[in-house]
C-alpha cells in the first residue's frame, strides 16, 4: 500500500517552463478552452487526459500557436514562456515552434531520406558544416533511440521504416532543432504494442533533457509515463497534480469517475 | 463501491468480490461466537463443527485472490476500485487468521473439557475479552460493509483495551498456576484461548485501518492512534 502521505517529504518545487493563466481558446464563435490555469514543470512530463472533445489537443496546439494555421481559431489569456507571452503578435512562432517542437499521432516523416529529415529543419535555423551536419543528425537519432536501426540507411525514404521508427524519427526531427519543450499528441495511438514500449521509454529518456507534454487517451500510458497529470473535461481543467496522487487518491469525484470508467 | 461503471461487468465483478468478502466474514464471525460457546460448554460435535467451516473459509480466500488477480489483469483498476481491491486482499488474510485462531479456540476446548476442568472458572476468566473482540470484529466487518470510515477509527482504539485486558488475564492466571499447580493445565488452555481472541481483536483492528484506506486514502498501519482523524468524502 502506498506510504503515509505526510511521512514523505514534500518534494523540492520544479522550475516553470511553461506558465498558463486564464487561457480561453475560440473556434469561430464557439469557446472550447474555459480559463485554464496551469503550470508546465522543467524537464517533467505532464499528460493531459480527458474524454473526446475535452480540449487537450486544442491546448497543446496553444503551446506553439499552432493553431495559427488555421483561420477563426483564436486564442485569449497568458502563455508564459521564457519571460514572454507566446500569445502576443509580436511572437516569433517560427522560433516558438524550433523551441516548442511537435510530435503527431500519425507519424509525419517528409517524403525525403532519413537523413534530409532531420537536416531540413536544422538548416532553417543553423548553418552548419557537412562534418557538424553529420554530427547534428547522428546526435538526433541517437537521442531517440533509432540511430541503430537506420545508421546504413541514412539515405533511404523515412517513409520506407515502420510505423514505431517513423514516430521515431519525428521525435529525432524535433529534438535535431534542440528545443525546450517537446508536445506530443496521441504520439502512440497508431502504434503496436512493442513501439508504444520503446517510444514511452525513450519519453523517459528525454526527460532528462526536456519539458514534455503528452496528450493521450491511454489512462495506463499517462499513469506510467507522466510526472504530472491534467484531467479536463468540457474545454475546462477538473484537476490538475502529480500523477501518483491523481490515480491513487484524486481530490476531484469528477476525476476519480473517469479514471475509474465510471464516466457518462 | 459508488457508482456504476461504464462496464456493467466491471460492476458484477466488484460486487461479486464484495459478496464473497462479507459471506467470508460471516462465517468466521459465527466461527469465533460458536468456539466461545463451545470453550463455555464443551460440545463436541460444534467444536467439530468450527474446526470443519474452516475449509469453507480457505476456499474463499483462494477465490477470492484469484477473483482480485484478474480483476487487476482486465480492469487495471484505479483510485478507490484499485484501493478496494488491494484492501481486499489484505482482509482475506486476516478472516483467513480470524477462522484459524477461532479453530484453535475450539480445539482447545474439546481438549479442556476432555480432561475436565480443574479447579478454574475459564469461561469467566475470559468473558470480557471475548465480549469486547466479537463486538470488534462484528464492527470492523460491519465497517467493512457500509465503507465507514468513523466507525473504522473507533474501533482501532479498541484494540488498546483488548491487549490491556489479556495483560490482565495472563497475571491471574500465573497466580493461580503459583497458588495451585493442579490448575496448570487448564490455565495453560485458558491462556492459549485468551491469547487467541486478542490475536482475533489485532485481525479485527487490521481489517479497519484497512476501510480507512479504501475510504480515505490513507495508509494508517503503524502509526499511534493518537491524532488520528478521518473525513468521510462526499457521495
Amino acid at each position: 500500500m502506498s506510504p503515509m502521505q505526510n511521512a514523505v517529504p514534500a518534494p523540492a518545487p520544479k522550475n516553470k517552463t511553461i506558465e498558463i493563466t486564464n487561457l480561453n481558446f475560440f473556434y469561430g464563435k464557439t469557446q472550447s478552452l474555459t480559463n485554464v490555469n496551469m503550470d508546465i514543470h522543467e524537464k517533467q512530463v505532464t499528460a493531459f487526459i480527458g474524454p473526446s472533445g475535452c480540449g487537450k489537443s486544442t491546448l497543446l496546439r496553444t503551446l506553439n500557436r499552432m493553431y495559427d494555421l488555421y483561420p477563426g481559431q483564436r486564442a485569449e489569456g497568458q502563455i508564459m514562456y521564457r519571460g514572454r507571452n507566446i500569445l502576443d503578435p509580436g511572437q516569433d512562432v517560427n522560433m516558438l515552434r524550433a523551441k516548442v517542437g511537435m510530435v503527431f499521432q500519425k507519424p509525419t516523416p517528409f517524403p525525403m531520406s532519413v537523413y534530409e529529415n532531420i537536416a531540413f529543419g536544422v538548416r532553417l535555423y543553423e548553418d552548419l558544416s557537412k562534418g557538424e551536419m553529420d554530427e547534428r543528425v547522428e546526435w538526433a537519432l541517437k537521442k531517440a533511440a533509432i540511430w541503430g536501426e537506420v545508421k546504413d540507411k541514412l539515405n533511404k525514404s523515412g517513409l520506407s521504416l515502420s510505423g514505431g521508427q517513423q514516430q521515431r524519427l519525428c521525435i529525432a526531427r524535433c529534438v535535431a532543432v534542440k528545443p525546450d519543450v517537446l508536445l506530443l499528441d496521441e504520439p502512440t495511438s497508431a502504434l503496436d504494442p512493442i513501439s508504444t514500449a520503446k517510444v514511452e521509454e525513450l519519453i523517459s529518456e528525454l526527460k532528462q533533457d526536456y519539458t514534455i507534454t503528452i496528450v493521450t487517451h491511454n489512462m495506463q500510458q499517462a499513469a506510467r509515463c507522466s510526472d504530472y497529470t491534467a484531467y479536463m473535461y468540457l474545454g475546462e481543467l477538473v484537476e490538475f497534480g502529480e500523477t501518483d496522487q491523481i490515480f491513487m487518491n484524486p481530490a476531484r469525484k469528477e476525476t476519480q469517475d473517469y479514471i475509474t470508467g465510471r464516466f457518462g | 463501491m459508488i457508482g456504476e461503471h461504464s462496464s456493467k461487468q466491471y460492476d458484477h465483478e466488484l460486487e461479486t468480490i464484495r459478496s464473497k468478502v462479507l459471506l467470508m466474514g460471516g462465517i468466521v464471525e459465527t466461527q469465533f461466537l460458536e468456539a466461545m460457546n463451545c470453550f463455555r460448554i464443551g460440545n463436541h460435535e460444534r467444536a467439530d463443527k468450527v474446526i470443519a467451516d474452516d475449509h469453507e473459509v480457505n476456499q474463499l480466500e483462494l477465490a477470492l485472490d484469484d477473483a482480485c488477480s484478474h480483476l487487476i489483469v482486465r480492469r487495471q483498476p484505479t483510485a478507490n476500485d484499485l484501493r478496494t481491491v488491494m484492501a481486499t486482499i489484505k482482509v482475506i488474510t486476516d478472516l483467513e487468521r480470524i477462522g484459524d485462531e477461532a479453530s484453535k479456540i475450539a480445539r482447545t476446548s474439546k481438549g479442556l473439557h476432555a480432561r475436565g476442568i480443574a479447579g478454574l472458572n475459564h469461561y469467566e476468566m475470559v468473558r470480557t475479552i471475548s465480549t469486547a473482540t466479537s463486538d470488534m470484529l462484528h464492527d470492523a466487518l460491519d465497517a467493512f460493509a457500509r465503507l465507514d470510515g468513523k466507525q473504522a477509527l473507533q474501533l482501532i482504539a479498541q484494540d488498546a483495551v483488548v491487549d490491556h485486558e489479556f495483560k490482565s488475564i495472563m497475571r491471574n492466571l500465573i497466580t493461580f498456576m503459583m497458588e495451585d499447580p493442579r490448575t496448570i493445565s487448564s490455565a495453560l488452555d485458558t491462556l492459549w484461548v485468551a491469547k487467541a481472541i486478542e490475536r482475533i481483536g489485532d485481525h479485527a483492528k487490521n481489517i479497519a485501518e484497512y476501510v480507512i484506506y479504501v475510504v480515505e486514502g490513507k495508509d494508517i498501519r503503524h502509526t499511534k492512534p493518537a491524532g488520528l482523524a478521518v473525513d468521510q468524502p462526499e457521495a
